[in-house]
Order: C-alpha cells, then sequence, then structure tokens
C-alpha cells in the first residue's frame, strides 16, 4: 500500500521536472565528438585523401555495406577509385572507423540521413569524402610507412635511416 | 646421423602427448605439419627442402621419456628419431619464437595497408601466432631502395625478413640467373645486380615463395583485389599442353588473378609466368561481348538486335544445309564434343593443320598402343636419367622443364642420402653436390636453356636428332633397327647415352611434335620401348602443342586440309568454326579462298582476331573463366576448369550455345543438355575414352553436408554494397547449376575433393602456406588423391614393336637455308600473347643463325635479313646462335604480327643492309 502511494506521489512530482524531451527538430541535443553517425572519409595534413583503399573497413563492415576498389595515381599512391557505402544497411556500429589504419573513415555526430527513396542512401566518394582531417588531427600514413608513393622518398620517412648503400662494404 | 633410414620405414613419435607413427626418412616440422600441427616456420619450404635460417621454427625435443631437461631445437633441422618426445607449446618455445620475430620486425615498414601481400601474408600469420603485438624496439628503421623487376614482379624491398627463400627458389630451383643475394650483415639485398627485366620463366613464383610483400605480383597491383574479396575457382592453366592447377580469381566482373593449386602430380607449389601472367586476356578490350551479323558478304557486320541471330543461325543452318564444324586444341572436350554432335562426326574437322594433326595423332598413338608410360610431371622429377630429342621444353613446356631441373639433383641427392644426409637437409645436400648432375642429354637444334644440364649438348639437324635416337634404341635393344649413316660422334653418344638409359631405374625420355617430324617421335618411342623390352621401366613424355591437343586428339575427327578439300569442291554452305583462328593454322589466301566459298561462316570465341573478324555470324563466347570444361594434358590427364564468375548472357559457354544450334538443326524445343553434367555423360557415352571422365568427377549434385562449396572466402566483403550503385535491392545471388560451386560464401567450409578446391585457407595460415594443411604431406599428394583423370595408359601387354626408321632427307632448295621453327614462351601462344604483362615480353620476331652463315655477307649480330618463303617475305633480326647446323635457321613463329609460315621448310634469306629503322619487323 505504501509503495502504490509512493509511486504515485514520484510521479506526481515529475510534473514539475525540467523536461528532458527536446522538441526535435527545432531544437538538437547535443551529441559528443564520439558519437557514431553518418560516415565520411578525411583527408590528410596535406590535403590529400587518407584512405590507401586497404580494404579493412570492407572486411571488418559486419553488413558489408562498404565497397571499394583501389587505384594508383602517377606516384604509385594508392587511392580508392571508387567508395561506397550503403548506408541503409550499414548499423553504424562504428567497426570500420576502429579497423582503418589511416584514420580516413570516422563516425561523426550526425545522424539525420532519412531519405524517401532508399536509393539515395547509397554513397559514393564525393558524398563521403571531406575537406578536413575530422576528429584525429596531424596524421599522415604515408609519412609513417616504408613505400615510396610520392609523399616522401625511401628512408625519408619518421623513424627511418637514409637507405641502404649494398654496394658497400661492411657498413 | 645414423639415423636416417631410406625407404619409408615408419617410427614411432610423441608429440604433445599423443602417439604418432611417422616417416623416417622426415624431418619434425614436415611431420607436424603433416599431422596438422602448427608450426610457425619461415624458411622452410616444402620443395625447397629445411636451410635453418629463420630460427623461428623452434620446438622442444626430449630424447625420450627419461629425458626431463629436453632441448630448444629447429624443428626443420631435426630427422625424427624413435621415441623422441617433442612439445610445441611450452612457454619457453612460446617466448623464443615471439622473440625471434620480434627481432625479423624491428625493421619491417609500416606498409600493411598498403602491402599487396597484406591477408595473405605469411609474415602477419607468424606474427598473430606467435603473439608478438608491441614493438618495443624504438630506434630508426633500416631502408632499401627498390628495383623495377619488369612487367610481372613488383619490389619492394623494405619487407625483406632475410629468408633467403627467393634465391633458393631462383637460383637454385629454377636455375635462374640473374638474382642473387647482395651485401652483407643486415644490409643484405635480394634482387637483381641491377634494374631489370627478370629473366627466368618461373620469376612469378617469387610472389608465392616470399613470405612477405617484397615480391607481388605486378598485374593484380594494376586492379588490386584482397585474398579475401575474391570470387575463386578451381581451374587449369589453358597455356599449353602440361595442365598445370591455378585458382583464378574474380572481383566486379575482372579477372585478377591467377595463383597455383597445388597437384601433386602435375605442377606442385609452382607455375610458369606464361600460366600465371597470361591471364589478363580475359580481360582485353577486344573481347566479344554482342553478337555481331553481316547481313550480306561484303557489308560489315553489325550488332545483333533481338531475334536477328535466331534468324540468321535458322537460315545458316536449318533446310538440311550442309554443315562443317572446325573444332579446336583450345577449347574443352566438351566444346569440341557439342560441335561433333551438331555436324556429324564425318563433318567434324580438327581445327589444326595437316601436320600438327598427324603428329599429334602418330605421339597418342605411340603413348596409347606402345608399352611406355606417360609420365607425370612429379614423374619426371624424380627421373634419374633424362635423353630430350628436340624440344626446347624451357619455350613450350617450362614447367616440364623445371621438373627436369629437379631431376639432374637426383643422383647426387640419392648419393647424399647414402652418406646420412637427409634429402630435406638443402644446404648439405648442395654442398656436397657442387656441380655434380644425373647424366641428362639434350639434343636439339639450336641452344637451350635446359643445355647447361647436359654434359654434351648435341645440336644438329633434327633428322640428325632422330637419326641420334635410333641409334641410342639399337644400341639399348639389338631388334631395334638403326640408321645406316651414323657418323662417329652420334655412335660415341649414343653409346653413352644408351648405357646410361640401361642403368638407370627411372630413365625419361621426352620429345614432342614442336619440331614437326614425325621420325623423332618415332625414334624416341623406339628408345623407350627398347628399355621396356628389357624390363627396366622407361617414361615417355611427348609435348603437343595446345592445352587440349590430346583430348581433340581423342575425338574422332579429320584435319583442316580436309575440311579445306571439300569446302573448295562446294560440298558444304555452312562453316561452324569453334574457338580457333584458321589465320595462324594454315596460308592467308587458302583460308580467305575458304571463307570466300562458304555461304555462312560462323565463328564461336572470345577474342577478336582475323577469323572472328570475316564471321558472318560471329557469336561470343565464355573463356576459361566463364565457362566449364575438361582438357587433356599431354600426359593424357583430364582436368576440369570451372567457371570463376557467372558469364554475361550475351557470352554463353561454347557447348551451351552450340546446343542452341542443335535445337535449330534438329527442329526440336528443348536443349539437348539441360546443364553441364549431361553434355559430359552423352560424351562419355559416345566416345568411351571418356565415359570415365564423368565417372569420377563430382558433378553438379555433388554436396558436402548438403551444401554447395563456397567460391568466395569467409571474410568476402562488400556483399550489400557491389552493386548498390545500380539498385540498392540486393539481387538474387547468380546460381550455378554446372558445378558443385557456388557464387557465394555461404556453403559448406568442409576441405573438398581435390579437384574443387577453390581457395586455400586452414585457420591461423591465410598465405599460400595453407596448402600444406591440404596435403597428406608437404610436398606430397592432395589428400583424396591429386586432381585429373589418367586417360592414357601404357599398354602393357603389346608386343614391343619397334618403328623401322625412315628419315627423308629434307627439300632443301641450293641456295637456301632450312628454316626450322623456334617457339618462345612470350608471344608464341595466341591467348596470353593478348595479355597486357606478357605482351611486353614478346620479342621481335627474330632469325637464329650461324656466325658462318652470315660471315659471308658483312652483317653483325645486330642485322637483319629478309626472309623468303615460297614468295613470302617477312622481315626479322638476326641472332647468333653458335650451336646452330650451317644451312639452318631458326624462325621464330606464331608471334603477334607474323604471318603463317608452314615450318620447318626451305627459304631463302637476303641480309639487309644496315639497320634499317624504317622497316617494322615482322611485316613483309
Ligand atoms: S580502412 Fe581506412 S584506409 Fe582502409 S579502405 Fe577503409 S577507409 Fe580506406
Ligand atoms: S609483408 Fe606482410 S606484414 Fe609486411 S607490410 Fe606486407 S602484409 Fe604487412
Ligand atoms: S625477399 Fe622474401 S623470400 Fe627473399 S629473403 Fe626476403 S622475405 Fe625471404
Ligand atoms: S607450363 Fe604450361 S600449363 Fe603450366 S603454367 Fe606454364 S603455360 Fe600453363
Ligand atoms: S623454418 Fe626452421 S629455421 Fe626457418
Amino acid at each position: 500500500m505504501y509503495s502504490i502511494i509512493r509511486s504515485i506521489w514520484l510521479t506526481f512530482l515529475h510534473a514539475f521536472h525540467k523536461r528532458e524531451t527536446v522538441l526535435y527538430p527545432e531544437e538538437k541535443p547535443y551529441l559528443p565528438p564520439r558519437y557514431r553517425g553518418r560516415i565520411i572519409l578525411s583527408r590528410d595534413p596535406d590535403g590529400k585523401e587518407r584512405c590507401v583503399a586497404c580494404n579493412l573497413c570492407a572486411a571488418a563492415c559486419p553488413v558489408d555495406c562498404i565497397s571499394l576498389q583501389s587505384a594508383e595515381d602517377d606516384d604509385g599512391r594508392r587511392y580508392p577509385e571508387f567508395f561506397r557505402i550503403n548506408f541503409s544497411r550499414c548499423i553504424f556500429c562504428g567497426f570500420c572507423e576502429e579497423a582503418c589504419p589511416t584514420y580516413a573513415i570516422q563516425l561523426i555526430p550526425d545522424f539525420e540521413m532519412g531519405e524517401y527513396n532508399r536509393q539515395n542512401m547509397v554513397y559514393e566518394k564525393e558524398h563521403l569524402l571531406i575537406d578536413g582531417q575530422g576528429k584525429y588531427h596531424g596524421y599522415n600514413y604515408y609519412r609513417q610507412a616504408g613505400v615510396d608513393m610520392g609523399v616522401k622518398g625511401k628512408g625519408e620517412g619518421e623513424n627511418e635511416e637514409p637507405p641502404v648503400d649494398i654496394k658497400s662494404l661492411l657498413t | 646421423m645414423k639415423n636416417i633410414v631410406p625407404g619409408g620405414r615408419m617410427i614411432k613419435i610423441e608429440i604433445n602427448g599423443k602417439y604418432y607413427e611417422v616417416k623416417a626418412e622426415k624431418n619434425l616440422l614436415e611431420v607436424s605439419l603433416s599431422l596438422g600441427i602448427n608450426i610457425p616456420h619461415f624458411c622452410y619450404h616444402a620443395a625447397l627442402g629445411s636451410v635453418g635460417a629463420c630460427r623461428l621454427c623452434a620446438v622442444k625435443k626430449y630424447r625420450n621419456a627419461s629425458d626431463t631437461k629436453g632441448r630448444l631445437i629447429m624443428s626443420c633441422m631435426e630427422p625424427v628419431t624413435e621415441g623422441l618426445i617433442l612439445r610445441t607449446e611450452e612457454s619457453d618455445v612460446i617466448k623464443f619464437r615471439a622473440a625471434v620475430l620480434e627481432s625479423l620486425m624491428i625493421n619491417h615498414p609500416h606498409d600493411c595497408p598498403v602491402c599487396d601481400e597484406g591477408g595473405e601474408c605469411h609474415l602477419q600469420d607468424m606474427t598473430v601466432m606467435t603473439g608478438h603485438n608491441y614493438r618495443s624496439y624504438n630506434f630508426k628503421k633500416r631502408t632499401y631502395t627498390n628495383q623495377n623487376l619488369g612487367p610481372f614482379i613488383h619490389h619492394e624491398m623494405n619487407r625483406c625478413i632475410q629468408c633467403y627463400r627467393c634465391v633458393r627458389f631462383y637460383k637454385e630451383y629454377a636455375g635462374g640467373k640473374d638474382f642473387d643475394v647482395f651485401a652483407s650483415h643486415d644490409h643484405v639485398y635480394f634482387g637483381r645486380h641491377e634494374d631489370g627485366i627478370l629473366d627466368s620463366e618461373f620469376s612469378g613464383n617469387l610472389v608465392e615463395v616470399c613470405p612477405t610483400g617484397v615480391f607481388t605480383d605486378k598485374t593484380l597491383k594494376s586492379h588490386f583485389t584482397r585474398k579475401w574479396d575474391l570470387t575463386n575457382a578451381p581451374s587449369v592453366c589453358v597455356h599449353c599442353s602440361v595442365g598445370c592447377n591455378t585458382i583464378a580469381g574474380e572481383r566486379y566482373g575482372i579477372l585478377r588473378r591467377i595463383m597455383s593449386r597445388y597437384n601433386g602430380s602435375v605442377n606442385g607449389y609452382f607455375l610458369c609466368d606464361r600460366g600465371r601472367f597470361g591471364y589478363e586476356f580475359v580481360n582485353h578490350e577486344n573481347r566479344l561481348k554482342k553478337v555481331k551479323i553481316r547481313l550480306s558478304k561484303n557489308e560489315n557486320p553489325v550488332v545483333a538486335e533481338n531475334d536477328q541471330l535466331q534468324v540468321s543461325l535458322n537460315s545458316a543452318l536449318s533446310d538440311n544445309k550442309r554443315i562443317i564444324g572446325i573444332g579446336s586444341p583450345r577449347a574443352s572436350l566438351e566444346a569440341n564434343y557439342a560441335l561433333m554432335n551438331l555436324v556429324g562426326t564425318e563433318n567434324f574437322y580438327h581445327g589444326i593443320s595437316k601436320s600438327d594433326y598427324e603428329l599429334t595423332k602418330t605421339a597418342l598413338h605411340i603413348l596409347q598402343n606402345g608399352p611406355a608410360h606417360s609420365p607425370s610431371l612429379k614423374e619426371i622429377e624424380n627421373a634419374d636419367v633424362v635423353f630430350i630429342l628436340g624440344e626446347d621444353l624451357t619455350q613450350t613446356a617450362p614447367m616440364i622443364a623445371l621438373a627436369v631441373r629437379q631431376a639432374a639433383r637426383n643422383i647426387p641427392l640419392q648419393a647424399g642420402e647414402k652418406t646420412g644426409i637427409p634429402r630435406w637437409h638443402d644446404a648439405a645436400q648442395r654442398d656436397r653436390t657442387q656441380d655434380i648432375k644425373s647424366p641428362i642429354f639434350v639434343a636439339n637444334p639450336y641452344q637451350t636453356k635446359l643445355d647447361e644440364l647436359s654434359r654434351e649438348p648435341y645440336h644438329a639437324s633434327i633428322n640428325e636428332i632422330a637419326k641420334l635416337g635410333f641409334a641410342v634404341a639399337a644400341q639399348i635393344n639389338d631388334n631395334a633397327t638403326s640408321v645406316k649413316d651414323v657418323d662417329t660422334r652420334q655412335y660415341m653418344l649414343a653409346s653413352e647415352i644408351a648405357v646410361a638409359l640401361k642403368n638407370a631405374k627411372n630413365p625419361v625420355i621426352i620429345s614432342g611434335i614442336h619440331c614437326g617430324n614425325k621420325e623423332m617421335l618415332h625414334a624416341a618411342a623406339n628408345i623407350a620401348f627398347a628399355l621396356e623390352a628389357l624390363q627396366i621401366k622407361s617414361s615417355l613424355c611427348l609435348v603437343v602443342p595446345e592445352s587440349n591437343s590430346m583430348g581433340l586428339g581423342m575425338i574422332g575427327g579429320k584435319s583442316l586440309e580436309d575440311a579445306y578439300r571439300r569446302i573448295e569442291q562446294g560440298e558444304a554452305d555452312t562453316l561452324v568454326i569453334l574457338e580457333n583462328d584458321l589465320y595462324r593454322r594454315a596460308e592467308k589466301e587458302i583460308v580467305d579462298e575458304v571463307f570466300q566459298k562458304c555461304k555462312h561462316v560462323i565463328v564461336l570465341d572470345h577474342l577478336m582476331n582475323d577469323t572472328a573478324s570475316k564471321a558472318d555470324i560471329l557469336i561470343p563466347v565464355g573463356s576459361f573463366a566463364e565457362s566449364e570444361g575438361t582438357i587433356v594434358s599431354n600426359e593424357g590427364r583430364a582436368q576440369r576448369y570451372y567457371k570463376v564468375f557467372p558469364s554475361e548472357k550475351s557470352v554463353p559457354e561454347s557447348w551451351r550455345m552450340i546446343g542452341e544450334m542443335i535445337k535449330i538443326v534438329r527442329d526440336q524445343i528443348d536443349h539437348p543438355w539441360k546443364n553441364f553434367d549431361q553434355v559430359a555423360k552423352e560424351m562419355g557415352d559416345d566416345i568411351p575414352e571418356f565415359s570415365v571422365i564423368h565417372q569420377k568427377m563430382p558433378g553438379n549434385g555433388f554436396r558436402i553436408l548438403n551444401e554447395k562449396i563456397t567460391r568466395q572466402p569467409l571474410r568476402f566483403s562488400g556483399r550489400t554494397a557491389n552493386s548498390a550503385h545500380i539498385a540498392v535491392n540486393e539481387p538474387k545471388l547468380p546460381q550455378d547449376h554446372d558445378s558443385p560451386l557456388a557464387f557465394s560464401m555461404e556453403g559448406s567450409n568442409e576441405v573438398p575433393p581435390s579437384s574443387l578446391v577453390p581457395f586455400y585457407w586452414t585457420p591461423g595460415w591465410n598465405s599460400a602456406q595453407s596448402i600444406n594443411f591440404y596435403l597428406d604431406e608437404p610436398n606430397g599428394s592432395m589428400k583424396g588423391g591429386d586432381p585429373g583423370i589418367r586417360l592414357i595408359e601404357a599398354n602393357k601387354n603389346a608386343k614391343v614393336s619397334f618403328f623401322e626408321p625412315d628419315i627423308t632427307d629434307i627439300e632443301q632448295k641450293p641456295g637456301e637455308f632450312w628454316i626450322i621453327p623456334v617457339y618462345r614462351i612470350f608471344g608464341s601462344e595466341e591467348l596470353s600473347s593478348k595479355a597486357k604483362a606478357v605482351a611486353e615480353r614478346i620479342p621481335e620476331p627474330y632469325v637464329l643463325m650461324n656466325e658462318k652463315d652470315i660471315a659471308g655477307s658483312d652483317k653483325n649480330e645486330n642485322g637483319s635479313a629478309n626472309i623468303n618463303i615460297s614468295g613470302k617475305e617477312i622481315f626479322v633480326k638476326i641472332k647468333i646462335d653458335p650451336d646452330i647446323p650451317l644451312g639452318i635457321a631458326g624462325l621464330t613463329v606464331n608471334l603477334p604480327g607474323m604471318p603463317f609460315l608452314n615450318l620447318p621448310c626451305s627459304g631463302k634469306i637476303k641480309f639487309a643492309s644496315g639497320n634499317s629503322n624504317n622497316q617494322k619487323p615482322g611485316r613483309p
């Protein structure tokens, strides 16, 4: 008996609490930067596409909604020839971001992606690629890697010795 | 090393608490891998043996039950001994391996995302397996510059872990000369002495042999796809008669790469470069995609609309039209059979020149009716004496050349084993061997790469080689007739060869039809028969030109010339040509006339070529990648390839398209065959030799636990996005009613029968090393037996009847040269020469000549010559061959741009003055 009255009383008190419900869409809720919403592809500090088309995000994706093809520019730099996400399948799990070795693919705090036509949920690279670095600043994969793909020469990357002279004796 | 017991004795040992019986002559790593026990390793490769270089295969060995301390040993360097106890997972072993891996990784670049090896990297697998996670070495990484190694192989030297597999394969196993290890200590470098094209015909195997991404497939790189994203099918190489097994992988409708598919009896772990890189013809821009119809003669063909094909076929095939069918040695048995079914046996012709036709028939006759065994590649590898007559194997059947190179090691290996060095102990064996080789005898008009195996290569005309062959046979067995005018050198050499062959345990005689001489085949057969008559088990390997030459030879039918004769006499209205470019088989004028005489020319093919451009009805059909089919190798092994990806509707399989034509001819409603199995079965019913194929190959109803075999690996990605740009609703997966394989990642995960393995994968092993878990033992046979069904067996009851030598003098006209064909691995085969990377390796047409023959004129090695063969002139470069006999010139054949020439024959050679650059070689 007591508990019933207590519940009624507590419920009644809620009438005077501050409202949690917001009047979306006039009023937008705060979403933390690490909120997992719409997926973007970012650029490195030099303004070049970060994605190196390694296919790890596609492999990690549990619903297999990422599809891409790698290509190389004249310097041999790898980039995705096309990069497609079928958002009508995406479950925003963030596995792709976790798998990405270059910080290219990132989930951002935007979920307003509703469409009347499901076909419009298919995003190509031009819809995904943004102009900035997204959440992670300063990282340029090609400076860490050993390959020479137009960003730095052999042995000029971070933590690298100059190339070995194989014709020298014992040095 | 008293413990080595040769000859398959079994020994009891204990591994991780379980008892096993293992082969005495193996090492601990080999036995563990064959038992399915994971031991990390790098430098050990089953085909190359052990050298103990990487130190990763550490395990703990206890001598017996009373040994409590045990010893940390390298499992690849340790023979099995009675009663030993092996622990592969003790903590000090695990720590040791992790430390080895960490030290190998201190210089390893941060490359995986852009490394083509990623996802099938032996180093990645080993890193995970040994549990090395975090880098504690904070100093700088060593770097190297790369080399440009040509169109096949990409080089990224930073990724090397110094396992030495590459040099061991390239130099020691495949006999390459232009690759080595350079520099010292932690600066060792694997590559060429300078940038340049890798010269070996087997360089592509570096991709699979190297456990890291140092050597990767450059053709794959141009349309890169990870292993896990490929849709694969078990396939068979279609670029020569050896029939190596391959895995072909596709994504987004493009064939991406060829990898070797293990077949212990055929190619083992390896492929030649023509087989590995020739696949790109499937993606060629000249692939036929639409039916084209010529509405009236002298008009250009147009793309057929709606039912135009049906209408044209109706008028070409119905109403008792007299139809002639021309089959092809590069089309499958089933496609050829379907055509024969359409036109009737008496109207079916083999699409090969008369000489090829007769020689193939002769080869078949020798192998089917004679007492000599047709050896598999493995058996050639195990030979102790080899005699090669008139085949330049490296160019015409490359993997046989690789097998002969291994045969050259057998005698020294056996001698080594007698002194207590086991076979797998590679470094010790090679140190002991030095230059010793098994007796290999090479006889060829000009120099070949295999000459280096032979103590005294014999260079003479084909007729002289045939004489030598007959002389050898006569010396082995008196009943074999020799030829009269044998010179002293031939006599001496023949005695030497005869003695070596008689003393051999596994003698192999190799010859072939490329030089176009029947007597040489007879001579080779006589040698093998002579050995058989002495109860010496001998093998006779006869090389034929194309992937299904043997199969076509086994189907009834006549030669191309016979077809031409009938057409010229006006006995045919309609000509149906299956996957064949007749301009490669006969003189242009003849073929032109044949096309003129026929009212309707129907061509089924996959690429635009001269014949296809003459077609009145041109029907695109699937290549090996979009079709299934069975082909018969020169060994007589029938092997089946399967669709890698479903063909477009407008590009049906040949057999299916011919079935449509049969409907018209017989005026019936139903297609004669509902699926591939039905053609195969009917073929077996009609041609009894082939019935075993249908009986033994798993049919389309084959299931494992009720499920089909998946073409796609478990990690296949992008299923819901690959076609989303076309329609967001996922389409139904294409169905395969012709085979037990599914175009899907859903299905059985069990190990399929050996002929149906679409890709290799074992938990923990994503790299090609996972192959070892599909074998009964490393370098052994596939579990359940090697793929393929042997259709040709020696007739052991045959009374040995020798061929009588009948060598006719060549018809060399005075003042002319005798021009013999020279085949090139890159260029002489039709399909592979359309592949982009292979095309880059095709040489300009040239003529091989003896220096003395051109000495009279003032031309040097860089000169060029005009060759005039019965009025046909072509312009080629001159290459000097110091050993080619005087008066004989070797002309490259079938290279793109060269006209058909009926070689060997007599021809005039005029030496062009200077280096005329304005004339393009190969053009008249
Ligand atoms: S994981 Fe990152 S770098 Fe790799 S393909 Fe995806 S987005 Fe590109
Ligand atoms: S070799 Fe293997 S571990 Fe090294 S970068 Fe390539 S994929 Fe990664
Ligand atoms: S290049 Fe590859 S095969 Fe050669 S030593 Fe290095 S890792 Fe081994
Ligand atoms: S040897 Fe012949 S069958 Fe084997 S891979 Fe080379 S071309 Fe293909
Ligand atoms: S595999 Fe045994 S030391 Fe390398």
